[in-house]
């Protein structure tokens, strides 16, 4: 009975205690708090080109610094499947110059200074990305062991030519309009089309530098493929008025326990809100992402929850209509109902499972909260409202069947 | 709550059956000559909603879209505060930038919802969503004959996938939207609606071991009792999420609206097909199996 009494009053307090700060820290999706997020499918600018994983790799990239430069809040970026790349942007004000921004290829440039640039800045344009034999820029070593990067361009004349003008200059490195690390200065008149740059790199400054010359050579086209826009407005609303359904819907199921089951249906209401802070705490440590579909399997997925007692609670109302005694009933209801929940409950598992193999996006997010919904309910409405009930009724607490909504008349002698 | 006099499921069954049937065949027919009223989803396109704060007419928003240069005409649904605005043809990013610009200026505290989806997309999806249904379908079976047999298997398949149909059938015969939600929430109901059917064939099977059924009246009043014993319990179970899924329908977002829909109407359906149809399936291929190797004494 002790154990009972600390155990409700502790968690109650934990409950209570974290819950508004555990609310502030779901991370919302941009159908509730607006933003967009738009799908691209990727492929090489020049047909019959392939495409690498390290290209996708590095335009995903490519396009998160762009999405930062443009002054946006947190951008995700992922790449999906083996040519697709996933962007999403919340708060942006001008919707529609990052839509064209983002949607342009990474231009790489090699640029020397022109007449009257100031000191530190390139305007004229050398080479463009197009002039480098593709995927030739390799990381090697020089003779004092330092990183340098090999590069090759096409057109050997052109490239001769540039060199010889700028001799003891220095030629800047651009991926758009960004600079990339310490201008290298030329020191020979290359006629071979074949080039070195060196500088201080480290081994990992250089790979990228390699890496991102190789995309600039064969950049990637990127096509909408799907887009979704949200205003703040509108999220909010989305956001607002499905909490209030989820909270009528969860007030009326907890009525309708206690209604029905008296004690015991207080019991699986405790477990139910167990149930649902637990499953706040997933979100917030896992760091998932509430998106609308979200909202909505976290409420259905409460009103399944409660099956679990419901299905016991049934099931020791039985045996108590058969005769037996209280303490037998409630051991006999939880043996023999955790069998049929486990069943049922794995049956859906293996459909959220599919769904969540399957899905993409929105589908993978629904798919993944049932899931973790239906374990927590395994351990919450059925171990926990079973060890609660166990409890109570070995201290002597419930004696009567009429706490567990069972009328004497309807007693079988056994 | 028990009913004095017990019910003869089996027998009822008989028109349920023909019920079922029938709204079977009217939804094919249906999804044969209509088809589903797909979303941009599904069909390349633009579908934007629009919330606004106070009420605007066709004849003001007509012209205002006439000016964008987009050549189709769209389809308009206005709602209290709201406009729904969806082309068959993909917006770019400059016409959405444009629409946004145009229902702005007649409303300045508008607030957007634009989905775009490219048609390869689109076929890529309704695949998904196929796959999907076939390998839940084929995992449940593979499930529940290890624990139970083949034949609650076959009959809990039956009945999920009329669930299934159902609500599809349903929204092929109002012309309902269907979106992605749509897809996932009938793959819920798959998975859910089992459920009470999981329930009801624990107590045939708890049934069958207490007792040798020898002809096929003992296992019809063996199924009546099981189905009997584990009525209301099915219906709390199925009422706790109706109540759920309900509340979302009539209070929840705008965009999940469909989906609550065909949840509803799934559950129903669920509960129903649980009582009616999976249990009565069961004890006719049981019967079957009965007649055929009657040497064989029934196998719980």
């Amino acid at each position: 009975m002790l154990s009972f009494i600390i155990t409700v009053l502790v968690l109650t307090g934990v409950m209570a205690f974290t819950t508004p700060g555990l609310l502030d820290k779901v991370r919302l999706g941009l159908d509730l708090k607006g933003g967009f997020e738009i799908l691209y499918h990727a492929e090489p600018m020049e047909a019959g080109a392939e495409l690498s994983r390290a290209s996708l790799q590095k335009t995903a990239e490519s396009l998160e610094k762009r999405a930062n430069a443009l002054g946006t809040s947190e951008p995700e970026v992922t790449t999906e499947g083996t040519d697709r790349i996933r962007l999403k942007i919340a708060g942006v004000t001008d919707e529609a110059e990052v839509r064209k921004k983002m949607k342009e290829p990474a231009v790489l440039t090699f640029r020397s200074a022109a007449e009257g640039d100031p000191q530190g800045t390139f305007s004229k344009i050398e080479l463009v990305g197009s002039d480098f034999v593709e995927g030739a820029a390799e990381v090697q070593r020089n003779n004092l062991n330092q990183p340098e990067i090999s590069i090759k361009i096409k057109d050997k004349k052109k490239f001769a030519e540039i060199t010889k003008r700028l001799l003891g200059k220095e030629m800047a490195i651009y991926l758009d309009d960004q600079l990339l690390g310490n201008p290298p200065i030329v020191r020979a008149v290359l006629t071979d089309g074949t080039a070195s740059i060196s500088g201080n790199y480290t081994i990992d400054g250089a790979r990228e530098l390699a890496d991102t010359i190789n995309l600039g050579a064969l950049p990637l086209k990127l096509t909408e493929k799907y887009s979704q826009s949200v205003g703040a407005t509108l999220g909010k609303q989305s956001l607002d008025q499905t909490i209030k359904a989820g909270l009528v819907g969860s007030l009326i199921i907890l009525i309708f326990m206690i209604g029905m089951y008296r004690l015991p249906g207080l019991l699986a209401s405790f477990a139910l809100i167990l149930h649902t802070w637990l499953l706040i705490a997933v979100f917030v440590v896992a760091d998932f992402t509430l998106t609308l579909p979200g909202i909505a399997a976290f409420i259905l997925g409460i009103g399944m929850a409660v099956d679990a007692n419901i299905i016991t609670n049934e099931r020791i109302r039985e045996e108590m209509r058969n005769g037996k005694s209280i303490l037998s009933s409630v051991k006999a209801g939880n043996k023999t109902s955790f069998r049929t929940v486990m069943d049922a409950n794995v049956t859906t598992i293996i459909v959220a499972a599919v769904m969540f193999a399957f899905g993409t996006g929105a589908v993978k997010g629904f798919a993944l909260i049932l899931i973790v919904e239906i374990v927590l309910s395994i351990v919450t409405n059925l171990y926990f409202a079973h060890w609660l009930l166990t409890v109570l009724v070995k201290a002597g607490a419930l004696k009567k069947p009429k706490q567990f909504g069972v009328k004497e008349s309807d007693i079988r002698a056994l | 709550m028990r009913f004095k006099k017990e019910l003869d499921f089996v027998h009822l069954s008989k028109f349920f059956y023909i019920f079922s049937i029938a709204i079977t065949v009217a939804g094919l027919i249906f999804l044969a000559t209509m088809g589903l009223n797909y979303s941009v989803d599904f069909k390349a396109g633009s579908n934007v909603d629009v919330s606004l704060s106070k009420n605007i007419t066709l004849e003001q928003l007509k012209p205002a879209l006439k000016d964008l240069g987009i050549s189709h005409e769209p389809d308009i649904t206005l709602g209290e505060n709201r406009v729904n605005i969806r082309y068959d043809e993909v917006l770019d990013s400059n016409q959405d930038e444009a629409l946004k610009a145009a229902v702005t200026k007649l409303d300045d505290k508008a607030s957007f919802e634009i989905n775009t989806v490219d048609t390869e997309m689109a076929k890529e999806l309704a695949r998904n969503a196929i796959y999907s249904v076939l390998i839940s379908c084929l995992g449940i079976i593979i499930y529940v004959s290890i624990r139970f047999e083949w034949r609650f298997a076959l009959a809990a398949i039956v009945a999920l996938v009329h669930d299934a149909f159902i609500v599809v059938a349903v929204f092929s015969i109002f012309r309902l939207e269907v979106d992605l939600t749509f897809i996932v929430a009938v793959l819920t109901i798959i998975g859910y609606s089992i459920n009470d059917t999981i329930v009801i064939f624990d107590r045939i099977r708890e049934n069958l071991r207490f007792g040798k059924q020898k002809t096929y009246e003992d296992l019809k009043a063996l199924v009546n009792k099981s189905v009997a014993q584990t009525l209301m319990r099915s219906l709390y179970t199925a009422f706790t999420v109706f109540i759920a899924a309900f509340f979302l329908l009539v209070m929840g977002g705008e965009s999940i609206k469909m989906f609550s829909l065909a949840m509803v109407i799934g559950l129903l359906f669920g509960a129903y097909s649980s009582i009616f149809i999976a249990s009565p399936l069961w004890l006719l291929l049981k019967k079957r199996q009965k007649q055929t190797v009657k040497s064989n004494p029934a196998k719980a």
